[in-house]
C-alpha cells in the first residue's frame, strides 16, 4: 500500500440540501422508493426508526440500502429506470424512515456458502464520526437465517437486532439503535 | 471468493471513534458494543456505481446552479483533484456529492439558525464524476466559518463535505475538506478527532498556483484515498 486512507468526518446536520433535495428543489440521486415498472419480485415495505442512546429518535440521520434483486443478483450499475439496488432517505421529525422495494433472493457467500435474503444498510447522522454498518433480515426466512454464515457470528441474544418482523399492515418494522440496552449489532466490514 | 476481492479494513488509527466527549454530539451517538468483524461477501464488495447521468440539477459548477438575479457572494475557487485508493489506484467513474455553507458561513438547511445571512444565488451542494484517471473538479465559493454550539464560542472551520462510494458499499466515505491557514483548525473537536495529526493534515486542501485562474478564482487541490485492496491478484 502507498497511500493512506483519508480520514472520516461526520456527515453533520446540514446533508439535506445535497443527499436528499427533494424539498429544495432538486432530485436526489436515489430515494426511498426502489421500485421501477416491470419489476420482479414481492414488492416490500420497509420502515424503522432510528434512537439514540438516551432513545430518543434521530430525526437528522441518513439512512442508506444496498440490496441484491429478487433473484439475488447485485446491479454492476445504477441505469436509469431498472431497479439500482440502492436506496437513501433522511430520518423524519420522528425519526422514522421508510423505503419500498422488493424482497431480495438469496445471495452468495464465501466459498460455498449462501446468505440468506437481505439488505445492507449504511447510517450516518450528526454526532457520528464515521457511518455504520449494518444487515436487515426478514424474520419469515427462518431456515435461511439459521443457516446465514453472517447471523451465525453475532452472539445469540443480539441477531434479532437484524431482524425485520413484518406487522398487521404488512410492513417490515426495522428499528435502529445506535447505542443502549437495545443497541442494534453494527458491523467491522 | 477469493480474499484477494476483499477491501482493507478501515484503518482506525486514522478514522476518528465513534465516541469523542470533545464532540458532545458523539456521547449519546456513539456504538458501545464492538463491532462484529464481518468477512467481506459480495453485498460488500460490490455496491452503488452512480455516474454522469446522474448528476442532474445539481453540477459540478456550484456558483450557477442556483442564480436568481447574479453572481452568489463571496471568494470564488475551483477546487481539483483525484480519488485513488491505497495502492494509488485511481477511482474513476465515481461519483462525489459536494455541499458547504456560503461565503458568510450560513447553510441552506432550515435547521441552520446562525444569524447571518442566506445568499439567495447560492444553493452549496453540487455533485461531480471522477474521470478515468480519478480526476475531478468543480466551481464554487470559498465556504464561510460558522458557529455551532458544541461549547462556549465554538466555531467550524471552513469546511466543504463530501460523499463517495468508490467501487463498493465498503468503501464509502463522508468527510470534509479544509482549507490551509485556518486557526480554527487547532480548535476544531470534529477535526482534532482524527486519532493521527499526520491524517487530519490530510483533510487540508492545498493552495494551487497553477490552478488558479488569472482574473477569475483561486485554486486549490485536494486528493481522497479510498480503501483498496489488499494483496495483487496473480494474474494468470
Amino acid at each position: 500500500m502507498t497511500l493512506k486512507q483519508t480520514p472520516s468526518q461526520t456527515i453533520g446536520p446540514y446533508f439535506r440540501y445535497a443527499l436528499t433535495p427533494e424539498s429544495y428543489g432538486h432530485l436526489g440521486i436515489v430515494n426511498g422508493n426502489l421500485l421501477v415498472p416491470g419489476i420482479k419480485g414481492e414488492k416490500i415495505r420497509i420502515a424503522g426508526r432510528v434512537f439514540d442512546g438516551a432513545s430518543k429518535p434521530m430525526s437528522d440521520a441518513l439512512v442508506e440500502i444496498w440490496q441484491a434483486d429478487a433473484e439475488g443478483a447485485y446491479p454492476p450499475s445504477a441505469e436509469p429506470g431498472k431497479f439500482s439496488g440502492f436506496g437513501r432517505v433522511e430520518t423524519d421529525k420522528q425519526g422514522e424512515f421508510r423505503f419500498e422495494t422488493v424482497k431480495p433472493g438469496a445471495v452468495p457467500g464465501r466459498g460455498n456458502a449462501w446468505q440468506a435474503p437481505h439488505i445492507a444498510i449504511i447510517l450516518s447522522a450528526r454526532g457520528m464520526l464515521g457511518h455504520v454498518f449494518t444487515r436487515l433480515y426478514f424474520a419469515d426466512e427462518t431456515d435461511a437465517n439459521t443457516q446465514d454464515p453472517v447471523l451465525n457470528t453475532v452472539p445469540a441474544e443480539r441477531r434479532k437486532t437484524l431482524v425485520a418482523t413484518r406487522g398487521a399492515d404488512g410492513i417490515y418494522r426495522f428499528d435502529i439503535h445506535v447505542q443502549g440496552d437495545e443497541e442494534t449489532v453494527f458491523f467491522e466490514v | 471468493m477469493s480474499t484477494n476481492d476483499d477491501y482493507n479494513p478501515r484503518d482506525w488509527a486514522i478514522h476518528p471513534p465513534y465516541l469523542d466527549p470533545s464532540y458532545k454530539s458523539t456521547v449519546l451517538r456513539s456504538p458501545r458494543q464492538k463491532l462484529i468483524p464481518l468477512a467481506q461477501t459480495v453485498t460488500e464488495t460490490t455496491g452503488p456505481q452512480y455516474d454522469a447521468r446522474h448528476i442532474g440539477s445539481l453540477g459540478p459548477d456550484l456558483t450557477k446552479s442556483a442564480r436568481k438575479n447574479g453572481e452568489p457572494l463571496g471568494e470564488r475557487i475551483v477546487v481539483e483533484g483525484r480519488v485513488l485508493d491505497e495502492n494509488g489506484r485511481p477511482v474513476p467513474n465515481t461519483l462525489i456529492e459536494i455541499w458547504q455553507a456560503n461565503a458568510s458561513g450560513r447553510y441552506v438547511h432550515e435547521v441552520d439558525q446562525h444569524d447571518a445571512p442566506i445568499d439567495p444565488n447560492f444553493l452549496g451542494s453540487g455533485r461531480c464524476v471522477t474521470d478515468a484517471e480519478g480526476r475531478y473538479s468543480y466551481i464554487t465559493i470559498k465556504p464561510g466559518a460558522y458557529p455551532w454550539q458544541n461549547h462556549h464560542n465554538a466555531w467550524r472551520p471552513a469546511h466543504i463535505h463530501y460523499s463517495l462510494f468508490g467501487p463498493s458499499f465498503a468503501t464509502r466515505l463522508v468527510t470534509q475538506m479544509y482549507f490551509p491557514g485556518d486557526p480554527l483548525l487547532a480548535y476544531d473537536p470534529i477535526y482534532n478527532t482524527i486519532p493521527d495529526p499526520e491524517a487530519r493534515k490530510r483533510l487540508i486542501c492545498d493552495f494551487s498556483m497553477e490552478l488558479t485562474k488569472p482574473e477569475w478564482a483561486l485554486g486549490y487541490t485536494f486528493d481522497v484515498v479510498l480503501r483498496g485492496r489488499g494483496a495483487t491478484p496473480m494474474e494468470n
